[in-house]
Formats: C-alpha cells, sequence, structure tokens
C-alpha cells in the first residue's frame, strides 16, 4: 500500500466536489423547508411565511437559529450514546447518497477532465439502496433510546415501512436496469442523452412505482406514519429537543432533495437539456445547462412531492401496508416481467 | 494498510458484539461488523458483494433483529445464559465451526496473490451474475426454491 | 326529515368502481383542485398592516367625551355606574371651583372615573344611561398586561383628546363618536 502515490489533484477535485455538493443539498435542504411552508400557504389560499426578510427569505434562517438556541433535552431514562447517534446517523446516510448522482456532464478545467460526480461507481443504484437502508437505524435508534413507548412505535413503523416499500423500489428499478444494463447512474444518464427518450417513456409504471416508494422512503406524506404529527406525539423525535430535532427534520427535506434529484436522473434523463443538442454547446455552457436542467427537473420533482403532501391525507397503517405488499410490489413484478418478455423479444 | 484497519474494525466490533451487555448494543455493534467485511471485500474489488451484504445483512435483516429485541424489551437484567451447560456447548460448537471455517480457508493461497494485487474481478456484477447462471445455475435456483418454501412456511405459520 | 338548509348532501355510498377503486385517477383531480387554490386570492389579513373592519355596533374600549371646548362632559352623576351590571365603574365627585370653568362643563365633575376593564363586560349600557353625552364605547380592545392593577382604567386613559392642545386627535375620536351616535339611532 503506497499512500504517497496518490493522485492529489484528483484528491483535491473530490474534496471540493464534496464539499461544493453537500453545502448546496444543505442550503437547498434548508429552502425545500422555506419552499415547502409556501406551497403549503400556497395551496391553502395562505400566503405563507412573509415576514422574515423580503417575501420572509429569511424563514429558514431564523428557524435554525431558533433550533439552535433551544435547550438541549436529553431525557433521564434514554440510552444517552445512542439517542446522540440516532439524529447524526440520519444526517449522514441523507448526505451520503449524493455522493454518486452526476450533477453534470464533464468538464476541462486546465488540462484535466473533472466528472461533476463525486463517485461513478459501478453498482450506482446498489449504493442507493444500501444507503436508504442505512436511513432506517437513524429512525430506529433515535426511537429507541428515547425510551417511550410512543417513539419506539413510531419507530417500529417507520422502519417497517420503510423496508416494505425498500422491495418494491428495487423490483421496479429491475425494470429500468434491464433496459439500461448498467447500474451506473453516470451510464444511465449518458444514454438517456444519446438515445432520443428519456427512460420515464419505456417505464411509465416503473417511474410511478418508484415515486410512491420514494415517498414512503422519505417519510412523507401521505406515507408520514413514522412521525405522524397528530397520531403519535411527533412518532419517533418526540423525546429530541434543539439541533437533534432540527437534525431529523433537516435530514428529511435532505433526503427528499437527494431522492427527487434521482429520480432525475433515472427517470428524466439527468443532466439532459430537453430540446437541445449537447454536443453543439461548447464545454462550459454545456455543463452549466445540463447543471441548470438537472436542478431543474429536481425542483419540479420536490414541487410535486409538496403538493401531495399538501393534498392527500395520511394512509392508515393497514392500508399502507397494503398498499406496498399487495399493490405495488406485484405491479413491479409485473411490469418487470413484462420489461423483460419485450426487452428478449427485442434483443432477438 | 486499509486491510488492517478494517480488520482489527472487523474483529474488535465482532468481539464487542459477544461482549455487550446490552443485547441492542450487540446489534449495533454487528452492524459495524458487518461494514467492516464489506470493506473488505471493496478491497477484493466485489463492490457488488459489498454493496448486497450492507442491503440485506445490514440493512434489513439486522433490522429485523433490531425489531425483535425492541419489541421483547430485553434488557441487562434479564440475561439468559445462565447455565453453565449451555455455555460450554456454545463454546464447543464456536470451537468447531471455526475449525471447519480453517480447514476450508487454508487452500485459498491462489486467491491471496489476486486479493494483494487488487486485480480480482470475480466480485464485478458482470462476472458474478455470469458465473452464477452459468456454472452455478442448478445450486443458485435450489437455494431460490429453499427460500420459496421458507416464504410460503411463513405465510401459512402467520395465517393460523 | 325536512332538511333546515338547501345545502344538504346525500352521501353517495354505491360501491366503488374500478377506476375509482385504484385512485390514481382521483388523487388526479384533487391534485388539480389544490393546484388550481394556488391561484386564487389569499384570504389573509396581514394583521398590523391591514385590519379586519370593525362592525359599526362593535362595543370596545370606553372614552369620554369632551365637547368643542374641551370641557369634559362628565358630571359624576353616577347612573353609568348604577347602570354597570359588572359593577366596573367607580367615581368620585367633585365641585367645580372657579377659574375651572374651562375645564369642566358644569359645577359638578368627577374628580376620579375609573373602569375596571377586568370586570367590564362592554354591554355598553352605561353609554346608554349617561345624560350628558359624556360616555361612549370606541372601536379598540383592551390590550394585555402583565398586572390587574394596570387595568384599571382612570381618567388619563379614557378622556380623548383636548381639542385645544391636539385637535386633530380631538376631530379623529369626536369622528369616531359621530359614527356611533349614528349607528345607535
Amino acid at each position: 500500500m503506497n499512500i504517497l502515490a496518490l493522485d492529489w489533484a484528483f484528491a483535491i477535485e473530490k474534496m471540493v466536489l464534496i464539499a461544493i455538493v453537500i453545502s448546496v443539498s444543505l442550503v437547498i435542504a434548508m429552502y425545500a423547508t422555506y419552499a415547502e411552508r409556501k406551497v403549503a400557504g400556497f395551496i391553502q389560499d395562505r400566503h405563507g411565511p412573509n415576514r422574515a426578510g423580503p417575501f420572509g427569505l429569511l424563514q429558514p434562517l431564523a428557524d435554525g437559529l431558533k433550533l439552535f438556541f433551544k435547550e438541549e433535552v436529553i431525557p433521564n431514562h434514554s440510552n444517552k450514546w445512542l439517542f446522540v447517534l440516532g439524529p447524526c446517523l440520519a444526517m449522514l446516510t441523507a448526505m451520503m447518497t449524493s455522493a454518486i448522482i452526476p450533477w453534470g456532464g464533464t468538464v476541462e478545467i486546465g488540462g484535466r477532465m473533472i466528472d461533476l460526480q463525486i463517485a461513478d461507481i459501478n453498482i450506482g443504484i446498489l449504493y442507493v439502496f444500501g444507503v436508504v437502508s442505512m436511513g432506517v437505524y437513524g429512525i430506529m435508534i433515535g426511537g429507541w433510546a428515547s425510551n417511550n413507548k410512543f417513539s419506539l412505535m413510531a419507530a417500529l413503523r417507520g422502519a417497517s415501512q420503510a423496508i416494505s416499500y425498500e422491495l418494491a423500489m428495487g423490483l421496479s428499478l429491475i425494470a429500468l436496469l434491464m433496459l439500461t444494463g448498467s447500474l451506473s447512474l453516470k451510464t444511465i444518464v449518458e444514454q438517456q442523452i444519446s438515445g432520443n427518450w428519456w427512460n420515464i417513456v419505456y417505464q411509465p409504471l416503473g417511474f410511478f412505482i418508484f415515486f410512491v416508494c420514494a415517498l414512503a422512503e422519505c417519510n412523507r406524506a401521505p406515507f408520514d406514519l413514522p412521525e405522524a404529527e397528530s397520531e403519535l406525539n411527533m412518532g419517533y423525535h418526540q423525546e429530541y429537543s434543539s439541533m437533534k430535532l432540527g437534525f431529523f427534520l433537516f435530514a428529511e427535506y435532505i433526503n427528499m432533495f437527494i431522492s427527487c434529484a434521482i429520480i432525475a436522473t433515472l427517470f428524466f434523463g439527468g443532466y439532459d437539456m430537453p430540446f437541445v443538442d449537447e454536443t453543439k454547446l461548447s464545454g462550459m455552457t454545456a455543463l452549466l445547462t445540463g447543471v441548470a436542467a438537472l436542478f431543474g427537473k429536481t425542483f419540479i420533482l420536490i414541487f410535486v412531492f409538496m403538493w401531495i403532501r399538501w393534498t392527500l391525507p395520511r394512509f392508515r397503517y393497514d392500508q399502507l401496508m397494503n398498499l406496498g405488499w399487495k399493490g405495488l410490489i406485484p405491479l413491479a413484478l409485473l411490469n418487470m416481467v413484462v420489461t423483460a418478455a419485450i426487452a428478449l423479444y427485442t434483443m432477438k | 494498510m486499509l486491510f488492517w484497519f478494517l480488520t482489527v474494525m472487523a474483529l474488535g466490533s465482532a468481539l464487542m458484539v459477544v461482549f455487550s451487555k446490552n443485547p441492542v448494543h450487540s446489534i449495533l455493534w454487528l452492524i459495524v461488523t458487518f461494514f467492516s467485511i464489506s470493506g473488505h471485500y471493496v478491497l477484493l474489488n466485489a463492490q457488488f458483494l459489498a454493496i448486497v451484504n450492507i442491503i440485506v445483512y445490514a440493512g434489513a435483516i439486522m433490522v429485523l433483529f433490531l425489531f425483535v429485541v425492541m419489541m421483547m424489551n430485553l434488557n441487562d437484567i434479564s440475561s439468559p445464559l445462565k447455565n453453565k451447560w449451555l455455555k460450554f456447548a456454545g463454546v464447543i460448537s464456536g470451537c468447531s465451526l471455526l475449525l471447519v471455517l480453517i480447514a476450508a480457508l487454508k487452500d485459498t493461497g491462489t486467491m491471496q496473490q489476486e486479493v494483494l494485487l487488487n486485480t480480482g474481478k470475480i466480485g464485478l456484477i458482470n462476472n458474478l451474475g455470469t458465473v452464477l447462471f452459468k456454472d452455478y445455475v442448478l445450486p443458485f435456483e435450489i437455494s431460490s426454491v429453499l427460500f420459496l418454501s421458507a416464504m410460503v412456511g411463513a405465510v401459512v405459520i402467520g395465517k393460523k | 326529515m325536512q332538511s333546515l338548509t338547501q345545502r344538504a348532501k346525500s352521501v353517495d355510498r354505491s360501491p366503488l368502481s374500478w377506476l375509482e377503486k385504484i385512485y390514481v385517477w382521483n388523487i388526479f383531480k384533487g391534485m388539480l383542485i389544490t393546484f388550481s387554490h394556488i391561484f386564487k386570492k389569499k384570504v389573509t389579513i396581514q394583521y398590523p398592516e391591514q385590519t379586519r373592519p370593525f362592525s359599526p355596533v362593535f362595543r370596545g374600549l370606553h372614552v369620554l367625551n369632551r365637547d368643542e371646548e374641551g370641557r369634559e362632559r362628565c358630571t359624576a352623576c353616577g347612573l353609568c355606574a348604577v347602570a354597570c351590571p359588572a359593577e366596573a365603574i367607580t367615581m368620585e365627585a367633585a365641585e367645580r371651583l372657579p377659574g375651572e370653568e374651562n375645564l369642566y362643563r358644569e359645577e359638578k365633575y368627577a374628580a376620579r372615573y375609573e373602569i375596571n376593564m377586568l370586570r367590564c363586560i362592554f354591554c355598553g349600557l352605561c353609554e346608554e344611561a349617561c345624560p350628558k353625552d359624556a360616555v361612549y364605547l370606541s372601536e379598540t380592545f383592551a390590550p394585555a398586561n402583565y398586572s390587574r392593577k394596570s387595568f384599571i382604567y382612570g381618567k388619563p386613559d379614557l378622556l380623548i383628546p383636548d381639542p385645544v392642545t391636539k385637535p386633530e386627535e380631538y376631530k379623529e375620536a369626536k369622528g369616531l363618536i359621530e359614527k356611533k351616535k349614528k349607528s345607535k339611532s
């Protein structure tokens, strides 16, 4: 092992990229809280936050500041270490997924080809699943360590919900992977750019299932049972206060952002600007339009997430499980089989 | 160097699994163990195995373990295994498992070369798929039937 | 049973059709409805800047009236205190001394006039009882405060501005009183 033989420029490049991606996703998550409240307001014929700063734009800062200055309460009978570990895990897993999303094409800076992607690993999508399945632990550990029946119950609900919907999510993706033949997100995007159509055209049902599962994985309404404010007293983060609560809430928004970015990448062509031929643009312009396209798609999807949240009522728990196991999984299996048959037929 | 780090982590957390008083802590240490094992897989250039190990074991099975432990509300006071003979039997079976593993693994000298040079290609998803569905089709399918029967059995028990 | 209003709708309990059972279409319709609400007029009243108009018969905090020359109209007859069902009004009468004719309209005046706003039920009976056109209920609330004592409003809190020193404010207060009178008649 020769650690000094590392490509230092490469390491620095990736470090910078990681810093940028993390800070950007934090800022977006911050403003997603603001956007959520605005969308909720508009849908309910209200204004939403509009006091802090112009149009209430400083509201997320004010909220964050408030959370920081709140008293930090650690319940007496809780498991201290795990109680702190819970929100940390939630935050960590939320951030980790961003590593494999290709945020843009390749750009040449100072003679180096730089990918706007932290790591192009050949098992990209599986990595997402791995991290998502880790995300459950944040909820479970947090809920259990609070030493509170409601928290525990909500944590169990959350974990079983996440596991159930992960299955359908994986099955819906298998159909997509049959078409692309690659697990790397970069390859998937490049196929969508060079081919004429985005993957949603080939996989509308797969997209639908994936989208519903993404809602459930992010604990978003109508699947927000783990944190059902009105039923389980805030669910698994009932005992949390101050910034630890903030971490849990924040992780939800980061999750939402990341999963929207992944949906955009998988089904909507990633950084492919529609109706524009990227090859004709010069390097930097192509890159910027690509990044803008990806962010535009992501924001639209985030809006849809919020729109759904403020339209639909919460599922009952048995309805949730019914939908997952009896609705989405058979549908995903069907989609998989049909796609496989068609893929086999066209290949011959 | 990374290898040694991962090894120490794996062994240390595995020991913590055994010595933790609190069953929940044991499970969490077990998850850490799985992670370090996944790290070893990555060193073997077997990313697919690494991530599947995380998804299936650390992600799904451990969650079920946690479920059970949390629901049963075990804590350090009511620790089982007070029986001396039971402990003895545990040690014996553990040692024999170790023996079997050593016997199975002592002939893997040829693999070491590949591991050290970081050239192993067997763990990549394409190669793995080809091997699974060409050379090992029968065992693969048999194991899937086994899983299916287990699922059916679970459903039957659940329906009762 | 005869319905009380025309708005009652009978609940449709017919079994769902297949399209309704998969919910997707209905969810989509619901989402269209919420989307259309984004463009609707906002019903919010931005409070400190905008306020809701009070109804003409609104009864708020009391004011003590003055005449055009700024003299207090109250003669401390005590009719308001008698009329008050909540016994919120206390007063102490005093005789007008020579040289105070520009302060008080009649020979007798209220040296102390207090209304306990915690007791007051804002019924407006004092207003009706007053023969001298002196007490009126205005269009403001009693603001929140920290002590009980501060809810006992004395003469300085109740009297409307003096037309001699503050003509603008006097005119405004007077206008409100006139509006009030009109709504009563």
